[in-house]
């Protein structure tokens, strides 16, 4: 009987993802024994060509990370979705933006104006700009859209599962995979990993206090984390009270607080607030001037917040006009 | 009426890409163009979060190469907030920084160019992979490449928190300390990197050098241009990656300039294309003349043998050996085989096999002084090392909080750029005649770019956004008579 | 052509123990003020969760105001306080999503407080009408590529 075939694609990605995949060192070797990979553009020859000529259902299923950028990527996508069965959205970048999120805080025209005014070394007197449509001395060569906005997977196609994480651990996506090729999946549009905080799981979950009070933030810029002591009742911002656990704690390890890429817990409608009103509550300020300096102590909310989320958020982008 | 060929997505390389080939009518190549469709804005998206934050933003520019944005990231912030790090955090980075060169040398070795010698360039693509240079050195080969990345990035990650997207990085030194338990377990790793490194040349001897067809490639004109060189070199003109100042050298081997980081905007500027999202960096004193090759063309080619050309030598003893032989079969320095590039790679490899190996026995990486905490008000900084893919520049400006004004990235591979450009369309050129085309030597065409390791995802980081609009008309002979632009 | 003139709309989370006990007491003494507010009682400031006042906006409000027990008198002694330490940082938040600040208030009215209540709503209002509608989907809707 033949094997399973899987796909893996890379939208608005770093290539990470597909580190993470190689990331599973020995055990890949496991996976590729239970499954014939069709499409893998960073370790296979496979073309456009060559997908647009699979059959539907010839490939049972879609990794695809990165957000969506592009008019190519959308197309790709799509493409995927037609001859797929699954698709997964693997990764922080498909399933909430990503740090590729972070441009619906920003607007095209500031992107103009930073590159042509302000960058250093760009020598572009005749203000050239990359463009859909070029004939160069008779050559019509074409580049995909550059859309206004940054969008996760599931604003474009639909998307029956979510693997979180920047990237996904090894662990996990051998969990998933195994589940995948077991037939044990949860119920469609579940989020691969636990369901509960990273607070859970920290190793410094003993020095939390229950009552903790934070007397204002600091900035690592200038000061030291402890390496044994929570970093929120030390005074650093950490997202580790809003954020899904299953990463194995390694930036914590690495002695950096949590910046929130596994994405909210279930019940949270939007990650940014669920922190904002969990933190901004155990503020020592008791007067509105002290709360205003607290507020202040933490350099931009939206970038620490919505590191990884912006497209998630309710409010979705910064509104900028044009 | 010319025919076009289009190779879309290029593969084994991290990013995407296409390459649109035209023939004209005797199935000759006329013009051929590598495309980079990509682009994410991270320039942008940057301003206005804390600069201590870049450390852990930039790395998402590539999950190939992230440890080459940390370090660039964090050097750029010691600048930026005026301090310098205790000598044990400066060693400590550059430990996690050579472990790193190697495994991902390493990836680019085996899993992407690797197939096209290993299995054979015109192979069939099902075969021309990792699974297919499996099947061809065996099990036990492939355990030891499997096993020696995996080591050098377990410990890569207990360094840094992360192996990929690395989290320890702070303005004047890291988070995170070396036990002596682990320096001890560590070197162990060393020893291994230090052979496996002897065996990947090795390797390449037995399966490259020895093969006349291989070696006949390598050489073959189609593949060469005689370019400018650059690469960060130590005191003594030996390559290296963590620090340093960038030195260039022309087609012939002359230093034409040798710079601090701070330095670099006299010394580089970025030429625009409108059919290509990457910009193409360029020797600023000598100008932009076009995608061409030689000593008048601001051209520069980055990544290992140019590293190799600028430099005098390598800084270990192995590592300097495998130079010298690899200098001797090409004919000289500096080499202009840009195939050449996969040579250089594991030349590379085992001197950074050996600096790990010299930095885990000195027992001052242990010490618990691993960071000095800035005073003063910030407001520039430039910080560059040798990524992978070639040099690479983060440049950030602050307000008086350390909130980013502004941010300047020039990214390895966008050295890079023009470079593969050209190599893409000379090779397309070289291989493709008659109108004779099939998979194998449009993969010949590919293997021009994938010796340079490309990595669209750092080239392409930023971009202005706006597509303005070109409009062009032309009288009925053809001529252009006007053109509009929004 | 007459064009219909904005008149904003505004969400109002009132504190049942103070705020909307005030604003009871501005109906029930006749004191007029503009109708532009739609009052929701919560059990006291502290419960104002920042995601509904971002839900509110979202949703169509141009104007949100949180009101709540002068600080001290809070029935539930710490509440109030909590909501102050909130909003700030909830403004500097919105802010950088380009929300104006003003778009959002946070008030002191106790339960005998009617006539305040009511002159912050007419000036809350006004405040809001020269601001102009948030019409906040609509302007983000022109920001997205529409696929």
């Amino acid at each position: 009987m033949a094997k399973p075939k899987v796909a893996f694609y890379w939208c608005a990605s770093c290539g990470g993802c597909e580190e993470a995949v190689v990331d599973l060192a020995e055990d890949i070797l496991k996976v590729v024994d239970a499954v014939d990979i069709a499409l893998w553009p960073v370790a296979l020859d496979y073309k456009l060509k060559d997908v647009q000529a699979w059959k539907p259902g010839e490939v049972s299923v879609a990794f695809i990370n990165g957000a969506i950028r592009l008019s190519e990527q959308e197309m790709w996508v799509k493409l995927l979705r037609e001859k797929c069965p699954v698709v997964v959205a693997f990764g922080s970048c498909a399933h909430l933006g990503g740090i590729p999120g972070l441009a619906n805080a920003t607007s095209r025209e500031e992107i103009l104006a930073n590159k042509y005014h302000r960058s250093p070394t760009v020598d572009n007197p005749d203000g050239i700009v990359p463009q859909e449509e070029t004939h160069v001395n008779g050559y019509d060569l074409e580049l995909p859209k550059f859309w206004k906005d940054a969008k996760r997977l599931d604003d474009v196609i639909d998307v029956d599962y979510y693997l979180p994480g920047c990237a996904p651990p090894p662990e996990l996506i051998m969990q998933a995979v195994t589940a995948i090729l077991e037939d044990k999946l949860p119920p469609k549009g579940s989020v691969l990993a636990p369901e509960k905080a990273l607070c859970e799981t920290c190793p410094r979950n003993d020095t939390k206090p229950d009552d903790m009070t934070i007397e204002s933030f600091k900035r690592l810029a200038t000061s030291t984390p402890d390496p044994d002591k929570c970093f929120l009742a030390s005074g650093f911002l950490c997202m580790g009270p809003a954020t899904r656990g299953g990463c194995g704690e390694r930036c914590i390890r690495g002695n950096m607080p949590c910046r929130g890429c596994f994405g909210p817990t279930p019940d949270a409608l939007d990650p940014g607030l669920k922190i904002l009103s969990a933190i901004a509550s155990r503020g020592e300020a008791d007067t509105e001037e002290s709360s205003r300096a607290f507020a202040d102590s933490l350099a931009d909310p939206l970038g620490t917040f919505y590191r990884f989320s912006l497209p998630s958020s309710m409010l979705k982008r910064r509104v900028t006009k044009e | 009426m010319s025919k076009r060929i289009t190779i879309d997505p290029i593969t084994r390389l991290e990013g995407h890409g296409r390459i649109e080939i035209f023939l004209d009518d005797a199935g000759d190549v006329e013009r051929a163009f590598f495309q980079v469709p990509e682009l994410r804005g991270f320039e942008t998206f940057s301003l206005g979060r804390p600069s201590e934050e870049m450390p852990r933003i930039t790395p998402r520019i590539c999950g190939v190469c992230p440890t080459a944005h940390h370090m660039a990231s964090t050097k750029c912030l010691d600048d930026l907030w005026q301090v310098d790090p205790p000598p044990a955090a400066k060693k400590i980075r550059e430990l996690a920084y050579n472990l790193f060169m190697m495994e991902d040398h390493y990836i680019h070795f085996f899993f992407l160019a690797g197939p096209d010698f290993v299995v054979g360039p015109d192979a069939p693509a099902a075969e021309r992979n990792i699974l297919g240079v499996i099947g061809k050195v065996g099990m036990e080969i492939a355990g030891k490449v499997i096993r020696v990345r995996r080591e050098c990035r377990q410990i890569m990650e207990t360094m840094m928190g992360k192996v990929i997207h690395p989290v320890f990085g702070l303005p004047g030194g890291v988070s995170k300390g070396v036990t002596e338990d682990q320096r001890t377990e560590w070197l162990q790793t060393a020893d291994f990197a230090v052979e496996f490194a002897q065996f990947a040349l090795q390797l390449f001897d037995d399966v490259v050098l020895k093969n006349k067809d291989y070696v006949a490639l390598i050489l073959n004109d189609a593949y060469a241009h005689q370019t400018n060189y650059m690469g960060l070199v130590d005191d003594q003109n030996r390559v290296n990656f963590y620090d340093g100042e960038v030195r260039v050298v022309s087609p012939t081997g002359e230093e034409v300039s040798k710079f601090a980081p701070q330095e670099y905007v006299d010394y580089i500027a970025e030429h625009v294309e409108p059919w290509s999202y990457v910009t193409f960096p360029y020797l600023k004193k000598i100008g932009w003349k076009g995608f061409v090759d030689g000593p008048d063309s601001g051209v520069v080619r980055a990544a290992p043998l140019a590293r190799c050309n600028a430099a005098d030598g390598m800084a270990s003893p192995l590592a300097q050996q495998a130079y010298e032989k690899m200098y001797e079969t090409l004919g000289g320095k500096p080499a202009h085989a840009t195939l050449a590039f996969n040579w250089a790679r594991l030349v590379e490899a085992l001197g950074a096999a050996e600096r790990v190996k010299e930095l885990l026995e000195d027992r001052e990486i242990t010490s618990d002084n691993i960071r000095t905490e800035p005073t003063a008000t910030p407001s520039e900084g430039v910080g560059i090392v040798e990524a992978p893919r070639g040099t690479l520049i983060h440049h950030y400006q602050t307000d008086d909080n350390g909130i980013l004004t502004n941010v300047n990235l020039i990214v390895a591979t966008n050295f890079n750029a023009a470079p593969i450009a050209m190599s893409v369309e000379k090779a397309a050129k070289g291989m493709i005649k008659g109108g004779v085309v099939n998979d194998g030597l449009l993969n010949m065409v590919e293997m021009a770019f994938r010796a340079y390791d490309p990595c669209h995802a750092c080239a392409t980081h930023s971009l202005p956004g706006q597509m303005p609009l070109v409009a062009t008309i032309r009288d009925r002979s053809g001529k252009m008579i006007r053109e509009l632009r929004r | 052509m007459a064009e219909e003139a904005f008149e904003p709309k505004i969400v109002g989370f009132l504190c049942r123990w103070c705020s909307y006990t005030g604003a009871d007491l501005a109906g029930t003494s006749r004191i007029q003020y503009p109708a532009n507010l739609a009052g929701i009682r919560v059990m006291c400031s502290g419960r104002v969760d920042p995601t509904f006042v971002v839900k509110a906006l979202n949703d169509g409000a141009d104007g949100v105001l949180i009101a709540g027990c002068h600080p001290g008198d809070c029935h539930y002694s710490e509440g109030n306080y909590k909501a102050m330490r909130r909003y700030p940082m909830l403004m500097n938040l919105l802010e950088q999503f380009g929300v104006e600040r003003e778009r959002v208030r946070l008030e002191w009215i106790s339960a005998s407080e009617g006539e305040r209540f009511a002159e912050v709503v007419r000036e809350f209002t006004e405040q809001i009408r020269s601001l102009g509608p948030l019409n906040w989907q609509e302007n983000v809707a022109a920001c997205c590529e529409a696929i």
